[in-house]
């Protein structure tokens, strides 16, 4: 591996788009045309540092790269720490494609300035949240998305929209309330066991620290009320269907997209890789959470007449198949995990775009009122059926990929689970077809003159940011290999340093147990009973 | 009783024959000098002149307040190559703490004071007598943060409190700021004798007033078991005073009432200069000279911070009136400050007493700086409703005036403790502070709380950005019709809100400085 790299791409990757924020800010008002010129400037400039890094990122190599390392408050030894692993990687240039698309996708319906002022510092954000290895620096970012995330809901969503943003803002900060203690109290305690002196550097916690069992498990917990509240997990969840569906269009597209991910990523950085031992032990519970989420969210789902809170009940099913394969924490299982968040934040991403496109054209999101879409906007019904077969997970697109990993990963160590879990992928094509039958086959609506109300098909720009979406969806499902070869060393890094630090070996099959009879139900931890010897084997691929 | 020179009892016998006095050290007092002197001239010159021209009072204020914050400033280095020491016969500490405290208060008396000029002008009441009673305020919190005597400290107490009562009555014209000055009177004034009386028990049981002596004989005198509900009555007696000044619940009824009813400019010095003096005091008695009988103080402060954090930021939701409002966030950051009280409790007494002290100092400057820029916010918004400070006269704010929505917008976020703002540092340091001490318990509640809290302070900005105007006060084309006159911001305010707003975010994102300069504060003198 190479020396550190002087050019500072992580970050600029999080200084660019705050400066496009106060730029953005400072522009006259009366000059929209330089707001939005600076604006996506700024943020396609973001990107194409995300794909740059993407180039500089050395596959096959397990550790962080591109480390930048800077002094900020030295008394508390916290520090601007940035590094971009295969865990990280993909996310990172998920948030830098997603947000310029997004900008260009819809325009605000006022205010364009603090709109676009608002959505860069969102990125800054969670840009930030990806790539700090830093446990001060983390949370700031983690904790600074509310503010932009609760004026963009507040400001330009639809409906009852400052309940659901201040929904949203209370629900995720009581999250952040316990990993701010959780992590005060992880330097402390660090200090004491094993790393000696006060550092938030989250590596070298990582690495140096070995927490008593208790102590552990409190201090994990402490960081999975935040994750689980932002995941969401499932009895955290209410806030999402509401924040979802008041946002405006371009902010569910983040929400969903980038945003849930902090959540999911945030299980897996802070919490898997800081405390190996805990996250064993309370796997049974994730898990569980896990499976009813997938079930609960598909079922919900189904029942809705708002387009649009189905596609937000839709990723609570989407994002408990991450967190399943998170937990069963298999080789396959987690690199799936990390694929299917950046498949459900482009999948999902879309779906929230086309929906936010037919509201614009109809004013309403009910399914009821809505039909025959197909037989005036063939396009239209054509991107959104790729879109939606991506999301359903089918074969040959993206959502496929992710989720297989997911299932077969976790099969190996998490056997029932996975089994029940499964039928969530029948039952996502169950709401989503029907929701489509309903919308777009049919004769169209009529107007009181018989003709068929109009419909505007995808204009140019709509249709290109639609290619862009189609094209990443079409090419991970057919050819994923470069993204898992990216991921999957990190992620066997992982697990290794999980292996090693909890002294457990991880993908038990859980055959041995479940044949025992009266050992139903997800109390027991699986690697507790069954032998090592048979683990190993399941382990690498 | 003689030979007690701290007191300035003593000092009254100074023209006694015989009797050697105190050494004085002009300079190491000069901040107070500065301010005492001030608040006379402006007194006796302004009695004796007509009228000055606009800021003229408020400039002396300012000048004055700059000044004894800069004298503070240069004896900060005298303090740290040195040793902390006592003034005036053990009087008053001449520590870093002192210091601190004396630099918040003058910064917040800066801000207030330019605040007060616009908006008395405004109503054509620019007299002297304001600013005299804010500088006397001001010197008696400066005493107070830097007693080192138990009576010494009740002068100060004093000094502050009848400056206080005095100018929240200040607004003749409105009954609501007599009933305010009447209640913060009656309330205050019984608090200070269980203060006093506290002093007395103490007294009784221990035989000094002076903090260094208490613990000097702490230190020889395993005190009998008799004397000690005497001294365990004045500890709870001395607790009840404070936690009346500091409002902390369930002694801060008083708050809401007179911080509504006071002129908007000197609800925002009792939030400030009253706070910071009152917690400043507390800090000293309690870490310096009841270390010993830290076991028995701490759970009720666990019980006071606790109370207040929760009780504060729930109130505080229920309100209509912003005032109100900032009234229970003004309990509940008194809370936040005693939970590093309780943090400095752990090793209360000892040399080095952790991080609980410099936590607390840090907070109370940041603290000081952001709640009088929001009160500047508050008074010029309240000036263009004729007064009125409910949650109805911030809609629309963020579409009249954005530059002044946008202050307020970090004022209350840094108040709630979002990053990037001194608010977030310093809640951060009180609850490491906590933490570290392993009180894990009272870390979690607090931020729960900040999590109720927050919902108060967005409730004010939707108001101010997210909620139209009423409708028939805007016009088809969208732009504003009928608010009362096109918002102006007055030279002196808006200079201090932009000051204020710079240095929330600079501490904000580069708190390195202010931390070193804060952790030197645990060191206090005795």
């Amino acid at each position: 591996m190479e020396g550190p790299t002087p050019f500072p791409i992580l970050t600029l990757l999080v200084v660019v788009p705050v400066i496009g924020s106060i730029v953005t800010a400072l522009v006259p008002k009366g000059r929209p045309d330089v707001v939005k010129l600076v604006a996506l400037g700024s943020a396609i400039v973001t990107g194409a540092f995300s794909l740059w890094l993407l180039a500089e990122f050395e596959t096959g190599e397990g550790g962080f790269q591109l480390v930048s390392q800077h002094q900020w408050i030295e008394r508390w030894g916290i520090s601007w720490h940035l590094g971009v692993d295969g865990i990280s990687l993909l996310l990172v240039v998920l948030t830098g494609i997603l947000f310029p698309l997004a900008m260009v996708a819809v325009d605000a319906h006022h205010d364009d300035k603090p709109y676009l002022a608002w959505l860069l510092l969102l990125e800054a954000g969670v840009m930030g949240s990806f790539l700090s290895l830093d446990l001060f620096l983390f949370f700031i970012c983690f904790e600074i998305v509310l503010v932009p995330m609760y004026f963009l809901i507040g400001g330009w969503g639809y409906g009852d929209r400052v309940y659901a943003a201040t929904k949203f803002f209370i629900f995720t900060m009581f999250g952040s309330a316990f990993m701010l203690v959780g992590i005060i109290a992880t330097v402390v305690l660090a200090r004491q066991h094993g790393v000696g002196e006060t550092t938030f550097d989250l590596v070298r916690i990582a690495n140096e620290a070995t927490f008593p069992a208790s102590t552990g498990r409190w201090l994990f917990f402490a960081f999975a009320i935040a994750f689980a509240v932002k995941v969401p997990i499932f009895p955290l969840h209410t806030w999402l269907p509401d924040a979802h569906t008041q946002a405006p269009t371009a902010g569910s597209v983040i929400l969903a997209g980038v945003m849930l991910k902090l959540g999911t990523y945030g299980l897996l950085r802070f919490g898997v890789y800081l405390f190996p031992e805990a996250a064993d032990w309370s796997r049974p519970l994730f898990l569980t959470l896990a499976v009813i989420g997938v079930i609960y969210g598909a079922i919900v789902a189904t029942m809705q007449r708002d387009l649009k809170r189905l596609v937000a009940y839709s990723s609570i099913a989407h994002l408990g198949f991450i967190v399943l394969g998170t937990f069963a924490m298999t080789s396959q299982a987690i690199t799936g995990g990390v694929l299917q968040m950046v498949n459900h934040g482009v999948s999902t991403g879309a779906l929230f775009l086309l929906v936010g496109w037919i509201y614009e054209r109809r004013h309403t999101r009910e399914i009821s009122e809505l039909k025959g879409l197909q037989s005036v906007a063939p396009i239209f019904a054509a991107a959104f059926t790729v879109v939606m077969l991506s999301s359903i997970g089918v074969p040959g697109l993206n959502g496929f990929v992710g989720e297989y990993l997911v299932l077969v990963g976790s099969f190996l160590s998490a056997r029932w689970w996975t089994v029940v879990a499964a039928t969530g992928v029948i039952l996502a094509a169950l709401y989503l077809l029907w929701a489509y039958q309903r919308v777009f086959h049919g004769p169209p609506d009529t107007d009181e003159h018989g003709e068929p109300k109009p419909f505007a098909e995808l204009t140019a720009r709509e249709g290109l940011v639609m290619a862009g979406f189609i094209g990443i969806i079409v090419f991970t499902g057919v050819y994923p290999k470069p993204l898992i070869d990216r991921v999957q060393p990190s992620v066997d890094a992982l697990i290794t340093h999980v292996e090693d630090k909890a002294d457990i070996t991880i993908a038990t099959p859980t055959v041995v147990e479940v044949d025992e009879p009266g050992d139903g139900g997800e109390g027991e931890g699986e690697h507790e009973s069954s032998e090592p010897a048979g683990a190993a084997t399941a382990e690498d691929q | 009783m003689m030979a007690r020179t701290g007191s300035l009892l003593a000092q009254a016998g100074l023209a006694q024959a015989g009797f050697e006095g105190p050494d004085v050290e002009w300079f190491a007092l000069s901040p107070l000098i500065v301010l005492v002197g001030a608040s006379l001239v402006l007194l006796v010159l302004g009695a004796l002149t007509p009228t000055w021209p606009r800021g003229w009072y408020a400039g002396v204020t300012v000048v004055a307040a700059v000044a004894a914050g800069a004298l503070a400033m240069f004896q900060w280095d005298d303090i740290t190559d040195g040793s902390p020491a006592t003034l005036v016969g053990r009087a008053l500490a001449f520590d870093t703490f002192a210091q601190f405290v004396t630099i918040s208060i003058c910064a917040a008396l800066v801000g207030v004071a330019l605040v007060t000029s616009d908006a008395l002008h405004r109503s054509g009441r620019d007299d002297p007598e304001t600013y005299a009673l804010f500088l006397v305020a001001a010197a008696g919190g400066v005493v107070m943060g830097a007693a080192n005597d138990l009576v010494v400290l009740f002068l100060g107490l004093e000094t502050m409190s009848l400056a206080f009562y005095v100018l929240a009555a200040s607004d003749r014209r409105r009954t609501q700021s007599q009933e305010a000055g009447i209640k913060y009177f009656i309330l205050g004034g019984f608090s200070s004798a269980f203060f006093l009386y506290g002093i007395a028990l103490l007294y009784g049981a221990v035989g000094s007033t002076n903090l260094g002596e208490i613990v000097d004989s702490f230190d020889t005198v395993v005190p009998a078991q008799a004397d000690d509900a005497l001294l365990l009555a004045g500890v709870a007696l001395l607790m009840v005073g404070f936690a009346f000044k500091v409002a902390a619940v369930p002694f801060h009824v008083w708050t809401p009432d007179v911080y509504q009813g006071a002129p908007t400019p000197v609800t925002s010095l009792f939030a400030s200069v009253g706070k910071v003096a009152a917690v400043a005091a507390l800090v000293r008695v309690l870490v310096v000279g009841l270390g010993h009988y830290r076991d028995d103080w701490q759970p009720v402060v666990w019980v006071l911070a606790v109370a207040s954090v929760f009780v504060g930021s729930v109130l505080a939701v229920v309100q209509t009136n912003v005032k109100r409002m900032l009234a229970y966030s003004s309990i509940t950051h008194a809370g936040y400050i005693l939970v590093g009280l309780e943090a400095a409790a752990h090793r209360a007494g000892e040399a080095d007493s952790g991080a609980g002290v410099p936590s607390i100092a840090f907070y109370l400057i940041a603290y000081a700086v952001i709640v009088t820029g929001t009160f500047a916010v508050v008074a010029l918004v309240a000036r263009n409703n004729e007064g009125a400070t409910d949650l109805d006269s911030f809609r629309g704010l963020g579409q009249r005036h954005p530059a002044l929505a946008l202050a307020l917008t970090v004022f209350l976020l840094a108040q709630a403790g979002v990053p990037f703002t001194s608010g977030f540092i310093a809640k951060f340091g009180v609850i490491s502070a906590a933490v570290t001490e392993r009180s894990y318990a009272i870390a979690l509640i607090a931020m729960v709380a900040s999590v109720i809290g927050a919902f108060l302070y967005l409730r004010i900005i939707v108001f101010a950005w997210m909620q139209d105007e009423e409708p028939d006060t805007i016009a088809a084309d969208g732009s504003v019709l009928g608010t009362t006159e096109s918002v102006t911001i007055p030279f002196a305010t808006g200079l201090f809100i932009a000051a204020a707003v710079a240095f929330t975010l600079f501490v904000g994102v580069l708190p390195g400085w202010l931390l070193d300069a804060a952790d030197v504060t645990v060191d206090l003198a005795r």
